[in-house]
C-alpha cells in the first residue's frame, strides 16, 4: 500500500466543477500513478476531456484539489506545471514550420541553437519524421501533423501526457497504427498517459488502465480484461463491446433465472431473489444443432467480414445479438448455447 | 443558370469603365494638358522640383505617423475588445462615428479643440494651461487618427477572433505567458488583418485634404491639398490632374507589392484573402 502511495503521479481530490449553473463534477477523486497508460472512456459529455483541462490548468475547479507528483498544483497556471497536451485537432502553429512547432516551448527558455536543434532532432526522429524538419505544417498529412503535435508535446520531457482524442481525426488504418505506436511511446518514455477517447476500442487495445466515466461520475475503473470480462453495469456493458443485457433474477446457489428458464452461472455473490441484469457477450452464443433451452428465429444476418452479426427473437420477445461464423438465413428458427462462464451478472443499481 | 448571372455582371462592368476606369483615364489626360491646353509633360517636370517633392515627403511621412499610431493604438484596443464580455457593442462604438460625415466630424472637432473649447475648458477646469490644438500639427494628428482608427480596428479585430483558440491553449501549454502568447502567436497570425489595416489606413491619409485645411489651418500641406488647391483655387487643372495621377500609380504600386507575396502565401495555405476596402473619406 505504502509503495502504492509512493508512486501517484497525478491526484484529483474531490473536485467540484459548475458551469452555467450545471454541475459537472460532484466530489470527483481520482488518483494516477507513475509510467501507467490511462484512458478516460465515456460518451461526450461525460466530463473527460473536463479532466484534462483541470489537469493542465485550462480549467480551475470550484473546489477540491489537483496534485502533481504530491505537489498542490490547483492554483497554478497551465504554461507553469510540468504537463504536455496533445490537442484533438493537433493545435499546430500555422504560422510555423515543422522545427519551429517542434521548438515553440524552447524558444521561449534561454537555450543554446545547437541544443535546440539537437533536441528537436531527438524529437522528431523518435516520432519517425527526422526529415520533414523544415516541411510547412499546411504539407503534412493528418498523420504527420499527429506525429509533430506528439514531438511538439513531449519535448520538454513533461511528467504527464495528456491526450485529448487525438486518434479521431485519422482514418481507421492509420488509427490502428498510431495506436501501437502510442502505446510504444508510453513504454519508451515511461511518463504517465492520460488518453481521453469514445472509442471503446482504442481504450481496450491501448490502456493499462481504463475510467468509464459517464455524467461526471467513474462507472467503472479497472483493466481493459476487467472492464470487459465483468462490466459493473449496464452502462459499461452497453459501452464497452457488443452486448446483450438481460433482466433476471438470482435464484442463489449459483443459477440465474432468464425469461423463465434456469440457466448456471459463475457469478454467486448476490442475495438470493435479487433482481439483476445478466450480460452475454454477441461471441459467446453459440449456434447448435442440438436442442436447447434458447430458441430464437433469426431477424437479419449482416456479413461483417470476420463473422456474421445476427439478430434474433426467443418466443418472449427478447432480441439477441449473436456473433457467429455460421451463415443462417433470415427467418431460420435456431438454438443457441452458452456456457456458464459467459453469463455476467450485475447489480440493476449503481 | 450561371449563363443569366452573366449578364447581368454587365451592369457591374459598366459601372467600373463609366465610374471607376473612365475618370481615371481623363485624370491621366488632363495631367499632360498645361494651362493653355497644350499637350506636354511640364506638370510632371514641376513635380519633380522641390516644392512638390517636400510635399510629397511630408505626405508620406505624416500617412506613415498617422498609420504607424493607428496601429499602435489599435492593435490592444482591438486585442482588450475581444476578451471583455461586451465585444459586440464596444465594436458598435467604435464603428458608428465611421458613419458620420467626415466633414462634420471634422467641425465638431474644430469647436472640440479650439482655444476655448471643450478639451481646454477641461484643462482649466483642472488648472492646467490650456493648450493651443487647432492649426497645430497635434491637433492634425488627432483628429486624422480618431477618423482613421476604425479602419485599422476592424479588420485586425476579425484577424483576432479567427485565431483558434486551441492555438493559444496549446501555446500556453507549451510554457507561454500572456506576452509571449500575443508576440509569438497572435501577433504573427493576425499578420493579414495588419497589413489590410495599414493598407485602409495609409492609403487615403496620403491624401486627405480637409482636415489639413480646416485643423491645421495649412501648417501642413500635403499632396491632397496640393490637388485641392489646383483644381478649386488656381485653376491649374493640369498640374492637380498631374499629382493625382502619381499618386494613383504608386497607390497600385504600393498595393501590388503588399499584396503579391501575401497571395502567393495564402495559396499555399488555402485561406480567403480578406479584401482591401478603402476608407470612404
Amino acid at each position: 500500500m505504502k509503495w502504492g502511495k509512493m508512486n501517484i503521479k497525478i491526484e484529483l481530490k474531490n473536485i467540484f466543477l459548475s458551469y452555467d449553473h450545471t454541475v459537472i463534477f460532484e466530489d470527483f477523486s481520482m488518483q494516477l500513478d507513475d509510467n501507467k497508460f490511462y484512458t478516460l472512456l465515456g460518451p461526450s459529455g461525460c466530463g473527460k476531456t473536463t479532466i484534462l483541462n483541470l489537469i493542465a490548468g485550462f480549467i480551475k475547479p470550484d473546489a477540491g484539489q489537483i496534485l502533481i507528483d504530491g505537489i498542490d498544483v490547483t492554483n497554478i497556471e497551465p504554461n507553469k506545471r510540468l504537463v504536455n497536451t496533445v490537442f484533438q485537432d493537433y493545435a499546430l502553429f500555422p504560422h510555423l514550420n515543422v522545427y519551429d512547432n517542434v521548438a515553440f516551448s524552447l524558444s521561449l527558455q534561454k537555450i543554446s541553437k545547437i541544443e535546440k536543434k539537437k533536441r528537436v532532432m531527438d524529437a522528431l526522429n523518435f516520432v519517425n519524421l527526422g526529415e520533414y524538419i523544415y516541411r510547412d505544417i499546411a504539407e503534412l498529412s493528418g498523420g504527420q501533423k499527429q506525429r509533430v503535435a506528439i514531438a511538439r508535446a513531449i519535448i520538454n520531457q513533461p511528467k504527464v501526457l495528456l491526450l485529448d482524442e487525438p486518434l479521431s481525426a485519422l482514418d481507421l488504418k492509420l488509427r490502428t497504427e498510431m495506436q501501437y505506436e502510442l502505446k510504444k511511446l508510453q513504454k519508451e518514455l515511461a511518463i504517465t498517459f492520460v488518453f481521453v477517447t469514445h472509442d471503446q476500442e482504442e481504450a481496450l487495445g491501448m490502456s493499462d488502465y481504463i475510467y468509464v466515466l459517464n455524467n461526471g461520475q467513474v462507472m467503472q475503473k479497472g483493466n481493459p480484461i476487467d472492464i470487459y470480462d465483468e462490466p459493473k453495469n449496464r452502462f459499461v456493458a452497453d459501452f464497452i463491446g457488443e452486448s446483450n443485457i438481460i433482466s433476471a433474477k438470482y435464484l442463489g446457489d449459483y443459477q440465474v433465472k432468464i425469461n423463465n428458464d434456469i440457466y448456471k452461472c459463475v457469478d454467486g455473490n448476490f442475495n438470493q431473489g435479487t433482481l439483476v441484469d445478466v450480460v452475454i457477450r454477441p461471441e459467446d452464443l453459440k449456434i447448435v444443432t442440438h436442442k436447447t433451452k434458447l430458441k430464437v428465429q433469426i431477424i437479419t444476418r449482416l456479413f461483417k467480414g470476420m463473422h456474421y452479426e445476427i439478430v434474433g427473437q426467443d418466443i418472449s420477445g427478447e432480441k439477441w445479438l449473436i456473433h457467429s461464423i455460421k451463415n443462417v438465413m433470415p427467418g431460420e428458427e435456431v438454438f443457441l448455447d452458452f456456457d456458464p462462464e459467459d453469463i455476467h451478472l450485475m447489480s440493476t443499481n449503481v | 443558370m450561371f449563363k443569366d448571372f452573366k449578364k447581368y455582371a454587365i451592369i457591374y462592368y459598366l459601372w467600373i469603365i463609366i465610374f471607376v476606369v473612365l475618370p481615371i483615364l481623363l485624370i491621366f489626360i488632363q495631367s499632360f494638358l498645361d494651362m493653355n491646353h497644350h499637350f506636354n509633360l511640364i506638370n510632371y517636370k514641376t513635380f519633380f522640383s522641390s516644392t512638390y517633392l517636400k510635399m510629397t515627403f511630408n505626405s508620406i511621412i505624416y500617412a506613415l505617423l498617422i498609420t504607424l499610431i493607428c496601429l499602435m493604438l489599435a492593435f490592444p484596443t482591438a486585442y482588450l475588445i475581444l476578451k471583455t464580455k461586451y465585444k459586440k457593442i464596444l465594436l458598435i462604438l467604435l464603428i458608428l462615428p465611421s458613419w458620420i460625415n467626415l466633414l462634420l466630424k471634422t467641425y465638431a472637432f474644430m469647436g472640440l479643440l479650439a482655444t476655448k473649447g471643450f478639451l481646454n475648458n477641461i484643462l482649466v477646469l483642472l488648472n492646467l494651461n490650456p493648450v493651443q490644438f487647432l492649426f497645430t500639427i497635434k491637433g492634425f494628428l488627432i483628429v486624422s487618427i480618431y477618423i482613421f482608427i476604425p479602419f485599422m480596428i476592424l479588420p485586425i479585430y476579425n484577424s483576432i477572433e479567427q485565431i483558434p483558440e486551441n492555438l493559444i491553449k496549446a501555446a500556453q501549454d507549451l510554457g507561454a505567458n500572456k506576452w509571449q502568447i500575443i508576440k509569438k502567436i497572435i501577433i504573427p497570425l493576425s499578420k493579414n488583418g495588419i497589413n489590410a489595416g495599414i493598407q485602409v489606413v495609409f492609403i487615403p491619409s496620403l491624401s486627405i485634404f480637409m482636415i489639413t485645411r480646416l485643423i491645421a489651418g495649412n501648417q501642413i500641406i500635403t499632396l491632397g491639398t496640393a490637388i485641392e488647391e489646383h483644381f478649386l483655387v488656381t485653376g491649374n487643372w493640369g498640374m492637380g490632374a498631374a499629382i493625382g495621377s502619381i499618386l494613383i500609380i504608386s497607390l497600385f504600386l504600393s498595393i501590388f507589392i503588399v499584396q503579391y507575396p501575401r497571395k502567393k502565401f495564402l495559396r499555399k495555405k488555402n485561406v480567403d484573402i480578406p479584401s482591401v476596402g478603402g476608407a470612404n473619406v
